[in-house]
């Protein structure tokens, strides 16, 4: 009987210090958010923080597909290349092809929208597809695969596009990236909704389950009779699918795509992951969090920015942040691990 | 050898205890000169942890180490080093893409520092590979040795260090009966050369074979010691054994077993190149009736893990053929053996079963997913709580609540889980590897009585265990291991302790292949 108190004692403990865990991103928010409005009158206003919004978005959508590989312990090095990569194929696809790729309209040879975000997502897909496959078949650990994937794609972006960048797309191409429905950019909506059925996918379908189980402890899950091989590839192709999405969106609002774009954004999305309380060890997080996490490094950075902070401390601030993320989340585990 | 001479190892009143475990109590151990000594005990009597404060890994709570008649502290493995105290570990560690010559030197590479003599490494390192019969150039990568010669470096390693008592962990599990005489001869010369041996191993014929004096531990204290021309292998086994069979193990009414649900022929894993040190399995067969619970006992390096696994499709199998019903089945992944009715618990369960910081709900139901479903993808978590709520009454699972992380459980509550996830599957086969491990004796009865239930539901129950009055009360039937074989098949009522431990320890199947 001793022991089932001490057992109460300690759940009660523990769900103090888990509800913080769980909630210390959306509290740094908050505090962020006043301090920025405070310091800066134009930060709250619905411009600014639309904007703010609209930028997250492209991160936002990749921190989703990240979410899903860091949870079974992965990492995705690649999203930035592959991103650049299927931005480019469907601008080519948009516009018909390399010739033109600086005018909008001329010659109408171009495909629809619908094609151009096809192309994006099943360029996507199939990078993903490709490095899960070398992770789980080829057994090569995560790390190595898209470090390796991040030379490869955005090579092949470079070489695809001859160094330099297609732009002038279409009205309705354009619409998904600088649109709006009401107030709210188009990309804002996508991001939500994206994260909406992400977090049902994760919390409520047994595919979810199974990606963290496989996460949480990769032997215990195989005995357990799941196919952990499916399940790790399966992730990789989800990124890859978001890494398209993403490019798609990008593309859509800059009315531009180019081979070095998103450069660093893996640093960036793996950041918000992490600040949104996913394990880089696997089994634990939350789209919520995720969200939440995007969020907080956009307008970490927006803020920066409307102070007159140079973009070099910018990335001093990002790349402390995410230490202490991992920091603080290794002494989570280590406080899981004594109970 | 002269009267007044002090025994060179002599450690008295040795008491360790770990939370919850006293591993050691006042145990005492005495190697002399030129002496090999055997340490013997079933598994969990203590030689681990012995051996481990002997290397300096680990220091006793109390008692008193004297080294050459000097007290001495063995305060880390360095100091044990000086002392010319050298442990070979049963897992060799050596580093296998480096030469025979830079493992033996590891640490103390000759030459005028920073630089390395490599002539003379290579130069002592042949001088000790001759002394004890390695034919091997100094600079042959480790990796391309034989289990045997990489002993042999490893033994090379410990001469190097000028030691006086080498510690040998079960030197001779990995080895072939020819390399085990060569073993022999080389351990007998050390001692002409005025080295002592202590020797840990389960088979007890090399006891008798090689060995001058025993020691033989149980439950952390000693039972005996004494000269091994004093005494024979059945006198060992009585000592090894002797602990009472604890009243609280209750029996059940066998009751009259149904056909044949599970059923393994010639079930064979040999090792391989990568693995060198897996434990081998060769020719194992056996049935289990529906209803029946039969025990598999076995020491430690036996092959029932292995056995379990390899049904369960857990690691793959080299030859054999497993029946579910009767029909023929292939597994090759644990899914496989789960789509056929089968499954295990097993021997770890924190690292092998348990996602320590999910819920209790994610981790009963998480092989059952299929059963609880909507729509075919989605889970029905009023189903889960409801599948939770019955198998937590059922096993009588102490639990703050469903949300509540297994990790905070208790050693027992936790194998209750494992136990819950795998009743929820409905089995036809349930292996239970070391149901009670680590677990505290009111827990282990509940498991023992759950497992009874189990059988009496029809359940085919295969309990694999290394506490020998655990296999006789849970089992109606025994069949025990050694090196890999089945060496024999007892019915609860015919067995014995002594008989049982007899057939782990004397099977003659590996001496005479």
């Amino acid at each position: 009987m001793a022991e089932v108190k001490q057992g109460a004692a300690d759940s009660g403990s523990v769900d103090l210090f888990g509800f913080l865990a769980r909630f210390a991103p959306l509290i740094f928010l908050v505090v962020l958010m006043a301090v920025f409005a405070v310091l800066e009158p134009r930060f709250m206003s619905s411009i600014n923080l639309f904007n703010v919004m609209r930028q997250v978005s492209i991160t936002g959508l990749l921190a989703i597909g990240m979410t899903f590989v860091i949870l079974t312990a992965g990492i995705d090095l690649s999203v930035g290349s592959l991103l650049a990569f299927a931005g480019l194929v469907a601008a080519a696809v948009a516009k018909g092809g390399m010739q033109d790729r600086f005018t909008v309209g001329e010659g109408g040879v171009g495909y629809g929208w619908e094609l151009a975000a096809l192309a994006a997502i099943a360029v996507g897909i199939a990078g993903g597809l490709v490095q899960g496959f070398s992770i789980t078949r080829l057994k090569v650990p995560p790390f190595v695969v898209t470090l390796g994937g991040m030379s490869v794609f955005r090579g092949a972006a470079l070489l695809f596009a001859a160094g330099g960048p297609i732009s002038g797309f279409e009205h309705d191409f354009t619409w998904w990236g600088q649109g709006k429905i009401g107030p709210v950019p188009v990309p804002v909506i996508i991001f939500l909704v994206c994260g909406l059925l992400a977090h049902i996918v994760l919390r409520y379908t047994r595919y979810g389950r199974q990606i963290y189980a496989v996460g949480g402890n990769p032997e215990a899950a195989r005995l357990s009779g799941l196919n952990v091989t499916a399940i790790i590839c399966s992730v990789y192709v989800i990124m890859g699918f978001f890494a398209g999405l993403g490019s798609f969106v990008l593309a859509a609002r800059l009315n531009s795509a180019e081979a070095v774009a998103g450069t660093g954004y893996e640093l960036t999305v793996i950041a918000s992951v992490v600040i949104g309380g996913t394990s880089l060890f696997g089994g634990v997080g939350t789209i919520f969090g995720t969200i939440i996490g995007s969020i907080l490094i956009g307008v970490l950075l927006n803020g920066l920015v409307l102070m007159n902070v140079s973009s070099y401390i910018q990335q001093i601030i990002i790349g402390v942040i995410i230490v202490l993320a991992v920091a603080f989340d290794t002494f989570a585990k280590s406080r899981r691990r004594k109970v | 050898m002269t009267v007044a001479a002090p025994p060179l190892l002599q450690m008295t009143g040795i008491t360790k205890s770990f939370p919850g475990v006293k591993a050691l109590d006042g145990v005492q151990l005495e190697v002399d000169r030129q002496e090999i000594h055997a340490l013997l005990g079933e598994n969990g009597a203590g030689k681990s942890t012995l051996l481990k404060i002997l290397a300096g890994a680990q220091s006793p709570d109390q008692g008193e180490i004297l080294f050459d008649g000097k007290p001495v502290t063995l305060a880390n493995p360095h100091a044990a080093q000086q002392l010319g105290i050298v442990t070979i570990y049963q897992e060799f560690t050596l580093a296998p893409d480096m030469s025979i010559a830079e493992n033996v030197f590891i640490g103390r590479e000759p030459g005028r520092w920073p630089f390395v003599s490599w002539a003379r490494m290579a130069d002592e390192t042949e001088k000790l590979t001759r002394r004890i019969g390695l034919e091997r150039n100094p600079m042959t990568l480790v990796r391309d040795l034989s289990v045997a010669e990489q002993q042999m470096v490893e033994i090379a390693r410990a001469l190097s260090m000028d030691s006086r008592v080498i510690i040998m962990d079960e030197p001779t599990s990995a080895l072939s009966l020819a390399e085990v005489e060569k073993l022999f001869k080389i351990v007998r010369r050390l001692k002409d050369e005025g080295i002592s041996i202590i020797f840990v191993t389960h088979r007890l014929e090399e006891v008798m074979e090689v060995c001058d004096r025993y020691t033989v531990l149980r439950d952390g204290r000693n039972v005996g010691a004494g000269s091994v021309s004093d005494i024979t292998i059945d006198g060992i086994i009585r000592l090894m054994v002797g602990r009472e069979v604890n009243a609280l193990f209750a029996h059940r009414e066998a009751a009259e077993p149904g056909p044949v649900a599970l059923e393994v022929k010639r079930l064979t894993r040999l090792r391989t190149a990568q693995d060198p040190h897996a434990t081998e399995i060769r020719d194992v067969s056996l049935h289990v009736r529906r209803g029946e619970i039969l025990g598999i006992a076995g020491l430690v390096g036996a092959g029932r893990t292995e056995t379990a696994r390899a049904i369960f499709g857990a690691d793959p199998f080299d030859s054999g053929e497993v029946f579910v019903d009767g029909t023929p089945v292939t597994i090759r992944t644990p899914r496989d053996a789960i789509a056929h009715g089968i499954g295990l618990v097993p021997e770890d369960r924190k690292l092998q079963a348990l996602f320590l910081s999910q819920a209790i709900r994610t981790n009963i139901s998480v092989a059952a997913l299929d059963r609880i479903g909507r729509f075919g993808i989605f889970v029905d978590e009023a189903k889960e709580r409801g599948l939770v709520e019955e198998y937590r009454k059922l096993l009588n699972i102490r639990m703050a609540g469903a949300e509540q992380a297994v990790g905070n459980l208790s050693g027992g509550n936790q194998q209750k889980v494992v136990l819950a996830r795998w009743l929820a599957l409905r089995p036809k086969v349930l292996i239970v590897d070391e149901p009670t491990r680590g677990i505290d004796v009111g827990a282990k009865v509940e498991v023992h009585n759950l497992l009874f239930e189990m059988a009496r539901s029809g359940i085919a129950v295969i309990a694999i265990s290394s506490e020998l009055p655990e296999v006789l009360s849970v089992a109606d039937r025994i069949v025990t291991m050694r090196e890999g074989h089945v060496t024999g098949e007892l019915m609860r009522a015919d067995a014995t302790q002594e008989k049982l431990m007899a057939m782990m320890t004397l099977g003659t199947t590996s001496r005479a292949a």
